[in-house]
C-alpha cells in the first residue's frame, strides 16, 4: 500500500493541494506522527456557544408561540404580574455583578474571596428561583393558574423554563466549586469562566422574557 | 451548560475491560456508532412490519386475516400502523443512522480524532435515544393502543385525548413525551459533531480537505441544532394542551363525537403546524444530507476520480441546510394560507431546486469518463443518485400552490416523500454499510447476495413507488385504510394490489440483506488489508477494525485533500490524504 512502503522516494508537484500542511489548530512542528493532544479548551466554549444556540431556538420558538397566539384571539386576558418579579430581577442582576467579581478573585489567585463571590452567587442564584416560586404563589392566590388564561399558560410556562435552565446554571456553579479540578482536562479558572458565561446568559435571557411579558402584555 | 468530562484526555482512551463498559454503556465513538445503527436496524424491521400489515390491507381490505382482533383492521388500527410507522422510521431510523450512526463512527477518524469532543455526552445521547425508543414503543401497549394521529400529529385531534379515537390517550402522550426525549438526545449529539469537526481536526485538516461526508455530518448537525429546540418547545405546549388544560393549539366550538368542547378556547393548530414544520423540514435534510455524502465519496472513490466541483458541492450542502429553514410553509399550502406567503414559500422551495441540480451535474461530472467499479456500494451510490432525482422531480410539482392543492392530500405526496426521503436515505446507508462494513468489523459483506439485494430492492422501490404518483393525480387520497368508498377508487384498486405484492417482495428482500449482514459478520470474507478500496481518506490509513483510540495514540497529519484519485504524474491512482509529499511515488 502506498504509504506504508516506498521504493522510490521523489517528490511530486502534481498541483492537487498537496505540500505542507497548514497549522490547524495546533502549534507543535510537524511531524508526521505525534503524540495525540488532549481535546483542547476552546472546545468547551465551542459546545457552550452551541448549546446557548440551541437554548435561544427554544426560547425564540415559545416566544413567537407568544406574540401569535396574543394576536388571535378575544379570550387573552393581560396577567398582572407579581411585584416580586422586580425584586427578583434585582437579585438576578447583582448575582452577575458577583460572579465577575468572584471571577477576577480567583484569576487574581485569591482562592478564598473567590469562593465567598461564588456563593454569594450561587446563594443569589438560589434566591432568585424562590422569588419566582413566591410569584407563582401569588398569581394562583390571585386567580391566575396555569389553564385560566393563555397569558398566565404562557407566565407559567415561560418561569418554569428559565428557572429550569437558571436551576441548570446554579448546578454548573455547584460543580465548578466541589470539583477536583487537578485530574482534569481544564482548569477550574475556565470552568468558572465557561459557567460565568452560561450565568450571564441566563440573566440577559431572563430580561428580554421579562420584557416580553411586561411590554407583551 | 457545557458537560464536563471525568479524567484527563489521555486516561479516557485506555480500553475499557469490562463488558459493560466496552459494549453496553461504553464512551468509544465506534461502539456508539454500532449501537445507533443497530437500534436503527431493528426499528426499520419494526418500520417494514407495520408496513407490510399496511399494505396486506390496502391490497385486500376485505379480506380475514387471524392475526387481527375480530378478522379485519379497523381504520383506526390502520392510522395507527401509518402513525407509528412513520415516526419509527423518521426519527428512529433517517435521523439516527446516516447520522448518529455512520457519522459517529466515522467523523472522528476522518478528521484524525481518537474520539468526539464529548465521549460521555455520546454515550449519554445514545442512551437518551434508546429511552425515546422505548418509550414510543410502550404506546402500542397501553389502552387503547398506538396514536392514530400521523407522524406529524396535528392539533386539535392530537390535543384531546381519548375522546377524539382510541390511541390518543396514553399512546399518543407516550408518543409526544418519546419525541421530547429523542429532542434532547438529537440536541446533545448535535452539539458534539459539529465541536468535534470545529476543534478536533488532526493538523492539515483544513476546511478545504475534508471528505464531503465530513461536511453533510456537519451540516446536519447544525440543522438538528437550530431544529429540535423548536420541536421541543412545540411539544412541551401540546402536552400542556393535553394534560394542564391550556389552549395553545385548541380552538373553542369544536364538536367531536357529538360532544361539545367547551374547557378549550381560543388556540390555533396552525401555529403548531408552523411549529412543527420549522423543524421538519430541515428534519427532511437531517435524513438525506448524510446520504448525499456518502454518494459523493463513493462515487469519487469508484470511478478513480476527483469530487467533480468539491468547492460547489460544498456551497451546494450549506445552501441546502440555509434554504431548509425558509421553506416549511410549502407543507402548509393546504391550510388556507395567504396566497402571497404561499408565493414566497413557493419560490423559495423552488429555489432549493438550484443546489440540488449542482449536486446531481456534479455527481455526473464525476462520472463521467471515470474507471467506475460497479461493487455493491458504488450501485447503492448510484442508485441514491437515481432515487434523488426521480424523488426531487415531483418536489417541483408540489412546490406549486395551485398544483399542491389538488395532490397534498393523495399518493403522490406519498410517493415523493418515500422516494426522496425514505429510500434515497436507505440507499444511502447501504451505500455506506457496504463500503464500510470492512472497516467496522474486518470482513466484507458478500459481493454476490449484495448484487442480488441491490437489483431487488432497486427495482422493488421504483415498482412500489411510481405507481404512487399514478393513484396520486387520479384522485387516490392518502391516510384511507381502504379504497372501497365508491366507483373512481374502487377502480383503483388493482394498483393497490400491484404495489402491496411489490412491497412483499422488496421487503423479503430486506431478509436477504439481514441475511448478508449476519453472515458475514462472523464467515465473510476477511479484510486483510487496511486500504481494500484503495481510498483515500484517514480511516484507511488503520487497521480493520480500528484500535480503541483510532490512531494508536498519535495523531495523523493530513497532507492532501480528500479526493485524490489518478492525480497526474504519480505511480498509485489514489493519494492517501496522510501521505507525506515526499512519499508519494512518481509514475
Amino acid at each position: 500500500m502506498p504509504g506504508t512502503i516506498v521504493d522510490d522516494v521523489e517528490i511530486i508537484d502534481a498541483g492537487h493541494g498537496g505540500g505542507t500542511p497548514p497549522p490547524a489548530g495546533g502549534d507543535d512542528d510537524g511531524d508526521s506522527h505525534r503524540p495525540r493532544r488532549p481535546v483542547p479548551p476552546r472546545a468547551y466554549f465551542t459546545a457552550l456557544q452551541l448549546g446557548l444556540a440551541a437554548i435561544v431556538m427554544f426560547f425564540m420558538a415559545l416566544a413567537s408561540s407568544y406574540i401569535v397566539r396574543k394576536g388571535l384571539g378575544l379570550d387573552w386576558q393581560s396577567t398582572p404580574l407579581p411585584r416580586v418579579l422586580w425584586f427578583n430581577t434585582a437579585i438576578l442582576l447583582a448575582s452577575s455583578a458577583t460572579i465577575v467579581v468572584a471571577r477576577k478573585k480567583l484569576e487574581g489567585g485569591e482562592r478564598e474571596a473567590f469562593r465567598s463571590w461564588w456563593w454569594v452567587t450561587t446563594g443569589l442564584g438560589l434566591l432568585f428561583l424562590t422569588g419566582q416560586v413566591i410569584a407563582w404563589h401569588q398569581l394562583a392566590a390571585s386567580g391566575m393558574l396555569l389553564a385560566t388564561n393563555p397569558s398566565s399558560s404562557f407566565f407559567y410556562l415561560l418561569t418554569a423554563a428559565h428557572g429550569a435552565h437558571l436551576a441548570g446554571g446554579i448546578l454548573a456553579l455547584f460543580y465548578v466549586a466541589f470539583r477536583p479540578w487537578s485530574r482534569s482536562r481544564i482548569s477550574q479558572s475556565t470552568a468558572a469562566e465557561l459557567a460565568s458565561i452560561y450565568w450571564h446568559f441566563m440573566d440577559g435571557l431572563w430580561v428580554f422574557l421579562l420584557a416580553l411579558l411586561t411590554l407583551g402584555r | 451548560m457545557v458537560t464536563h468530562e471525568n479524567g484527563g484526555g489521555h486516561e479516557q482512551h485506555h480500553p475499557p475491560s469490562g463488558f459493560i463498559r466496552k459494549y453496553v454503556f461504553s464512551i468509544d465513538h465506534k461502539v456508539i456508532g454500532i449501537q445507533y445503527l443497530m437500534l436503527a436496524l431493528f426499528s426499520v424491521f419494526v418500520g417494514m412490519a407495520l408496513s407490510l400489515l399496511m399494505r396486506l390491507h390496502l391490497g385486500w381490505p376485505t379480506a380475514k386475516f387471524a392475526f387481527f382482533h375480530g378478522g379485519q383492521m379497523t381504520p383506526e388500527q390502520y392510522l395507527a400502523l401509518m402513525t407509528m410507522h412513520g415516526t419509527i422510521m423518521v426519527f428512529m431510523v433517517l435521523t439516527t443512522a446516516p447520522q448518529s450512526g455512520f457519522g459517529n463512527y466515522f467523523l472522528p477518524i476522518q478528521i484524525g480524532a481518537a474520539d468526539m469532543a464529548f465521549p460521555v455526552l455520546n454515550m449519554l445521547s445514545f442512551w437518551t435515544t434508546f429511552v425515546s425508543l422505548v418509550v414510543m414503543i410502550c404506546a402500542f401497549f397501553v389502552s387503547g393502543g398506538a396514536p392514530i394521529g400521523g407522524w406529524t400529529s396535528y392539533p386539535p385531534l392530537s390535543a384531546l385525548g381519548e375522546i377524539v379515537g382510541p390511541g390518543q390517550g396514553g399512546g399518543e402522550t407516550l408518543w409526544i413525551v418519546g419525541l421530547a426525549i429523542f429532542c434532547g438526545a438529537s440536541l446533545m449529539g448535535a452539539l458534539n459533531f459539529i465541536t468535534t469537526l470545529i476543534d478536533l481536526r488532526a493538523k492539515g485538516m483544513t476546511l478545504g480537505r475534508l471528505p464531503l461526508t465530513c461536511w453533510t455530518w456537519f451540516v446536519t448537525a447544525i440543522l438538528g441544532l437550530l431544529a429540535f429546540g423548536v420541536l421541543l418547545a412545540a411539544c412541551i405546549l401540546l402536552l400542556l394542551d393535553r394534560l394542564a388544560g391550556t389552549s395553545f393549539f385548541i380552538p373553542g366550538g369544536l364538536v367531536v363525537t357529538d360532544q361539545v368542547i367547551t374547557w378549550h378556547k381560543g388556540g390555533s393548530p396552525l401555529l403548531w403546524q408552523h411549529l412543527f414544520w420549522f423543524f421538519g423540514h430541515p428534519e427532511v435534510y437531517i435524513a438525506i444530507l448524510p446520504g448525499m455524502g456518502v454518494a459523493s465519496h463513493l462515487l469519487s472513490t469508484f470511478s478513480r476520480k476527483p469530487v467533480f466541483g468539491y468547492r460547489a458541492m460544498v456551497a451546494a450542502v450549506c445552501g441546502i441546510g440555509f434554504l431548509g429553514f425558509c421553506v416549511w410553509g410549502h407543507h402548509m399550502f393546504v391550510s388556507g394560507m395567504s396566497p402571497y406567503s404561499a408565493f414566497a414559500f413557493s419560490i423559495l422551495t423552488m429555489t432549493i431546486g438550484v443546489p440540488s441540480a449542482i449536486k446531481t451535474f456534479n455527481w455526473l461530472g464525476t462520472l463521467w469518463g471515470g474507471k467506475i467499479q460497479f461493487n455493491c456500494a458504488m450501485l447503492f451510490a448510484l442508485g441514491f443518485v437515481s432515487l434523488f432525482v426521480s424523488g426531487g422531480l415531483s418536489g417541483l410539482f408540489l412546490a406549486q400552490p395551485a398544483l399542491d392543492l389538488y395532490l397534498h392530500d393523495g399518493y403522490f405526496v406519498v410517493a415523493h416523500f418515500h422516494l426522496i426521503m425514505g429510500v434515497a436515505a436507505i440507499f444511502g446507508m447501504f451505500a455506506g454499510l457496504y463500503f464500510w462494513f470492512p472497516k467496522m468489523f474486518g470482513r466484507f459483506l458478500n459481493e454476490g447476495i449484495g448484487k442480488v439485494h441491490f437489483w431487488l430492492t432497486f427495482i422493488g422501490v421504483y415498482t412500489i413507488f411510481m405507481p404512487m404518483h399514478f393513484l396520486g393525480l387520479a384522485g387516490n387520497p392518502r391516510r384511507y385504510s381502504e379504497m372501497t368508498a365508491g366507483p373512481f377508487l374502487l377502480a383503483l384498486q388493482p394498483v393497490h394490489v400491484f404495489i402491496s405484492i411489490a412491497a412483499f417482495i422488496t421487503i423479503g428482500a430486506q431478509l436477504i440483506f439481514l441475511f448478508n449482514f449476519l453472515w458475514s459478520l462472523f464467515a465473510g470474507k476477511e479484510a486483510k488489508e487496511e486500504n481494500p478500496w484503495h481510498a483515500t481518506t484517514l480511516e484507511w490509513s488503520i487497521p480493520s477494525p480500528p484500535p480503541h483510540d483510532n490512531f494508536g495514540g498519535v495523531e495523523p497529519v493530513v497532507y492532501h485533500g480528500p479526493y485524490e484519485f489518478s492525480v497526474p504524474g504519480a505511480a498509485d491512482d489514489y493519494i492517501p490524504q496522510h501521505l507525506a509529499p515526499n512519499l508519494v511515488r512518481k509514475a
